[in-house]
């Protein structure tokens, strides 16, 4: 009895204690639910996608990859596709080229006027992207709007902005432009502020001309914010819906209808959840590939600005 | 280790997205009708007990129950929010209201009643809505109230105008017209659309209200830039979804002869290709053009009715109701300028005043079949229909077109209609012509949205070579997204 008791003592301390052995689950217990909590609805989506789900119906059931087949076969998906890509390219291109302009201008520019820009060019980013598109609304109207005002000195009446197809996107990148640069030129202020100042005092010496120092040493220093912002801009903008559903709800006919609103219009209008799922999930996708593409960048960027790799 | 996590991930991530998918398709079913009849009648009886000892209807029957409201912010729900403190008196149920504005209401409500939680008990909505909510068993069919002990004798089922309860009655075989079948939902208000016009503007312009087609056509073009760029006639909505379609043009294009959809070997086949439709709508792309707002492909109600108010529309055709808010004193610019004309009717295609059509909306309360508190909900929806209640909101809160007969008799309500000229005559007139115009089917929403990205276009771009080949593709679009209707 004795004998067996002490053998018990001895397993017993060579048995590494429960807490120890939970301990590395329970270290990463707070990120394994946090990653749960990401893919279930994930997941879920995926197979409302291979179902016919509709709030007109009182039942879903499994229909195979037919929502995909009718949207692949659908003209307006491959216009959505196009018209997303569109959007988010030439916005994104416009405002780092803006962005960039602007916080150069800003940096070298260091004395009350440029802190007292710097504070009133953050402004548009604090009004949501809505009410931002109902004031270019009212400012575009064609009786009542100030830039019609400003056009009718030029001699141009009634200008369609976003009331015909061949102006509308245009329209509604104005507004984004408006509303995002402001990010851009946060982003790229504060990256042109952390760089070191001695590779720039050299050049001086050198005699380097101002478009030198920027081709040679401040855009490859201000590569990785630029990527950052670039990340930041352009998953955004592929992913627009506010800006376009205010202003025209995806018209005139389907000439902004993007992958966002068409998946919303099937979805909440017309009640096909199975249907419009896969419209975001192939936006999804775009957004992935696009993503990892600049983050690859991103990283060589940092390195080479770092002097690790040329 | 590695191994083991991912192991465990995807072990809990197929669990719970099977977990998940189970309990959604284990929804249950709407109530049918059978059973909320069996439900009604049984809680019925002791209300006929308590009736018959006292006499009177009993009013707080449900005392200390609680429901929820969601209603799209207008006047008629104004009315109903500045009463609710009288109800609850009155009946001792409380009330949770809250409204949002109309531009993404039907949205919310959707995913509230697909959800079957029965997260509401009473809703907002509109006869169109109510046929994809009844198809897909969101709402409770009424008559199970209506002729129950539930109701008090005072509410008068028959004091309702026929054409506009009509219009919420629906016996869910698509194709069929409203007005047989369950009673989907009560009216609040209801609209004609007809002409608005800006009597002032016409005068200085020495143009006569227009009263046919041609007339409208011509006074639209003679009114372009009337006071400078950006001002025009006619104020008529552009944007591409159904409530492009159901005002102005879908009374036009009743008013020409053209139809929608007929059946044919049991399926529904859209005719917007007819001859008649086309010609309509040839003449619609005229006018727009050349007679409405530079910008009409963005224009929803607010935007026409804001612009007739402000004076840069000389006229509008949308529903009576936008024009009347923009006339009363100090709402508008222009208020005290409006008169009202009626539908204008095409002479060249052999109409007269006589075959004069009004495509009508209804604003209804319906209940959600998925309430577990439908007697106190029916309480409430009796409450707010109620004559007495639609005589004060009609007389005092600018609740005008009203659904009860009663109400429009009374000499109080036609002297509170009277500063608007033409308003009484018009109403009265139209309403005898006014109905649902569409085919009542599961789809609208989807079809009336491709038929005004069809009308945007054939106004803002050279797409189409002609209107009949518009028509032509958007006919076969209609016709396949009706294709799985099955018509008895």
């Amino acid at each position: 009895m004795a004998a067996k008791k002490k053998s018990n003592e001895k397993s017993d301390l060579n048995k590494v204690p429960f807490s120890t052995r939970v301990r590395p689950y329970m270290i990463v217990a707070p990120s394994l639910i946090i990653t749960i909590g990401i893919m279930v609805p994930f997941a879920m989506a995926i197979w409302y996608s291979l179902t016919n789900y509709s709030f007109k119906l009182p039942n879903h059931k499994f229909i195979g990859i037919q929502n995909w087949v009718n949207m692949l076969g659908d003209a307006s998906f491959w216009g959505a596709v196009k018209i997303s890509v569109l959007y988010g390219t030439i916005s994104t291109v416009i405002e780092m080229l803006l962005g960039l302009g602007v916080a150069i201008l800003l940096n070298n520019l260091n004395n009350g006027l440029s802190k007292v820009l710097r504070v009133l060019l953050v402004f548009p980013l604090m009004i949501a992207p809505v009410t931002a598109t109902i004031v270019w609304q009212l400012m575009l109207n064609s009786s009542v709007g100030i830039v019609e005002k400003l056009l009718n000195i030029f001699g141009v009446y009634n200008f369609p902005w976003a009331a015909a197809p061949g102006t509308a996107m245009m329209t509604v990148i104005l507004i984004d432009v408006w509303i995002n640069t402001a990010f851009i030129i946060l982003l790229v202020l504060a990256g042109l502020q952390s760089l070191p100042k001695s590779p720039f005092e050299s050049a001086k010496i050198d005699g380097g001309s101002a478009w030198f120092n920027f081709i040679n040493l401040t855009l490859p220093m201000l590569k990785p914010s630029l990527y950052i912002a670039l990340l930041f801009r352009f998953m955004a903008a592929l992913q627009e819906y506010a800006i376009i559903f205010a202003l025209t709800k995806g018209g005139p006919g389907d000439s902004l209808m993007s992958l966002s609103l068409t998946a919303y219009q099937k979805g909440f209008k017309f009640q096909k959840f199975g249907a419009a799922i896969p419209y975001i999930l192939v936006l999804w996708l775009i957004i992935n590939i696009a993503a990892k593409r600049i983050v690859n960048r991103q990283r060589a960027a940092q390195k080479q600005a770092a002097g690790l790799e040329e | 280790m590695k191994k083991l996590l991912a192991l465990m991930l995807a072990g809990v991530m197929l669990a719970c997205s099977l977990a998940g998918c189970g309990a959604a398709s284990e929804t249950p079913a709407p109530s049918n009708a059978g059973s909320t009849e069996k439900q009604t009648v049984e809680s019925s009886t002791p209300a006929s007990t308590a009736s018959e000892a006292t006499g009177e209807f009993d009013w707080k029957k449900f005392d200390g129950e609680e429901i929820t409201v969601l209603f799209s912010e207008h006047t008629y729900a104004d009315a109903v929010e500045e009463k609710l403190s009288e109800f609850t008196e009155k009946t001792g149920i409380k009330v949770n209201y809250s409204s949002m504005p109309e531009g993404n209401y039907f949205e919310k409500l959707n995913v509230e009643l697909s959800s079957h939680s029965g997260s509401i008990d009473v809703f907002m909505t509109g006869a169109y809505q109510s046929w994809e909510y009844a198809t897909a068993g969101n709402l409770e069919p009424l008559e199970n109230f209506i002729n129950t002990d539930l109701t008090s004798p005072e509410w008068k089922y028959d004091d309702f105008i026929p054409a506009v309860i009509d219009a919420l009655k629906w016996d869910l075989v698509p194709g069929h017209a409203v007005g047989s079948g369950s009673q989907w939902a009560l009216p609040m208000g209801w609209e004609v659309n007809i002409l608005t016009y800006n009597k002032k503007i016409l005068a200085d312009h020495g143009i006569n209200p227009p009263k046919t087609a041609e007339e409208l056509l011509e006074a639209a073009k003679a009114l372009k830039e009337f006071d400078g760029s950006g001002t025009y006639g006619l104020a008529v909505r552009g944007l591409p979804d159904w409530g492009t379609i159901h005002p102005a043009y879908m009374s036009m294009y009743s008013t020409w002869g053209a139809k929608d959809f007929e059946i044919e070997n049991g399926k529904l086949v859209s005719k917007v290709n007819s001859p008649e439709a086309v010609a309509m709508t040839e003449y619609w792309v005229d006018l727009v053009k050349n007679g409405s707002a530079p910008q009409w492909s963005t224009y929803g109600w607010e935007m026409c009715g804001a612009d007739l108010g402000a004076g840069k529309a000389a006229m509008m055709w949308d529903a009576d109701r936008g024009g009347y808010t923009q006339n009363t004193p100090g709402s508008s610019n222009e208020a005290g300028n409006m008169a009202f004309g009626m539908v204008p009717y095409p002479t060249s295609a052999g109409k007269t005043e006589a075959d004069m059509k009004s495509n009508l909306w209804v604003w209804s309360m319906a209940m959600n079949a998925d309430s577990a508190k439908k007697e106190a909900a029916w309480y409430f929806m009796q409450y707010f229909t109620s004559p007495e209640f639609m005589l004060w909101s009609g007389v005092e809160k600018a609740c005008t077109d009203t659904p009860r007969t009663s109400v429009l008799e009374d000499p109080a309500y036609a002297e509170s209609v009277a500063g608007a000229e033409g308003y009484y005559e018009a109403f009265s007139t139209i309403s005898k012509n006014a109905s649902i115009f569409f085919t009542a089917q599961p789809y609208f929403t989807e079809t009336t949205t491709e038929w005004a990205k069809t009308l945007q276009y054939l106004v803002t771009t050279d797409k189409y070579s002609s209107v009949q080949e518009a028509m032509d593709e958007l006919k076969a679009t209609m016709d396949e997204l009706v294709s799985d209707l099955e018509v008895e």
